[in-house]
């Protein structure tokens, strides 16, 4: 809060990150934060994607000139587990949303849960990728 | 209307400012909710599209993908919610972390301004697309 708005006294803040210990909860919490922000970046990658096929084929040969090259592939892969993460924990909130799994041990059940299964969505991405004949 | 004192649920600080609430706060948690349950449906039929295409690269097999109403729709549904849902998302993030209130209004604007036009162009790509390139 700025100092100068009248009226408004310093008031004491709760716990910094910084002084926090680090926890799956808030580790997770943190993680799907930096993912949503990660994959609205995401976003308008898809719609340059769009765009390069609606035009012609040289700029899609360029598009994906780009998506093969090193960092290409680097972030095309970071935004599938992004992706993957961020779903799971969604499911998450929306079950705590729900009622649902709201004492501590399922908080850290369901983070763990939600963790494995970003991995295992983001491998099978890539396996059924790799199966599929284009 | 008579006004019981230990009725009230406003703290003391609560009253004096006089501010009342936001009146607009679950608008916004509830299409956050909403647009995450849509994405849960949208969202996995698109991607597997641009990551299939982007990594194979086929463009035709993905002007073809993109020519059935069933895809465009799906990937037009996505785009609509998707923006909304990444914007309003950054909302939060810039609302929580950018106190200066002139800041916070222009990025906010910039977030928006910037999801629907990127909305937008991605649709009109989509219809482009659908319609024959």
């Amino acid at each position: 809060m700025p100092s100068s708005t009248p009226g408004k006294k310093a008031r004491p803040l709760s716990p910094h990150l910084q002084v926090y210990r680090p926890q799956l909860t808030s580790g997770l919490s943190i993680f799907n934060r930096i993912t949503g922000i990660g994959l609205a970046f995401g976003l308008p990658v898809f719609v340059i994607w769009l765009l390069a096929l609606s035009k012609d084929a040289a700029t899609y040969d360029q598009f994906l000139h780009c998506a093969h090259s090193t960092i290409g592939t680097i972030l095309l892969m970071g935004w599938s587990w992004a992706f993957a993460f961020h779903l799971c924990m969604g499911v998450r909130h929306l079950l705590w949303d729900m009622g649902l799994f709201l004492d501590i041990k399922d908080v850290y059940k369901t983070g763990y849960v939600a963790l494995a299964a970003s991995v295992v969505l983001t491998i099978g991405i890539w396996i059924k990728m790799l199966l599929v004949q284009i | 209307m008579k006004k019981k004192k230990q009725n009230s649920f406003r703290t003391t600080l609560g009253k004096v400012r006089a501010m009342g609430s936001a009146k607009s706060g679950t608008h916004h948690w509830m299409l956050m909710r909403l647009t995450s349950v849509a994405l849960l449906f949208l969202i996995l039929y698109p991607i597997m599209g641009f990551f299939l295409y982007a990594v194979y690269g086929g463009r035709e097999g993905a002007l073809q993908w993109l020519h059935s109403p069933v895809a465009a729709t799906g990937v037009v549904l996505f785009l609509i919610v998707g923006f909304h849902h990444a914007a309003n998302g950054l909302q939060v993030v810039i609302e929580d972390y950018v106190h200066c209130n002139c800041a916070k209004s222009i990025s906010l604007f910039l977030v928006k301004s910037i999801a629907a036009s990127c909305a937008i162009l991605g649709v009109l790509a989509t219809l482009k697309i659908f319609f024959g390139v």
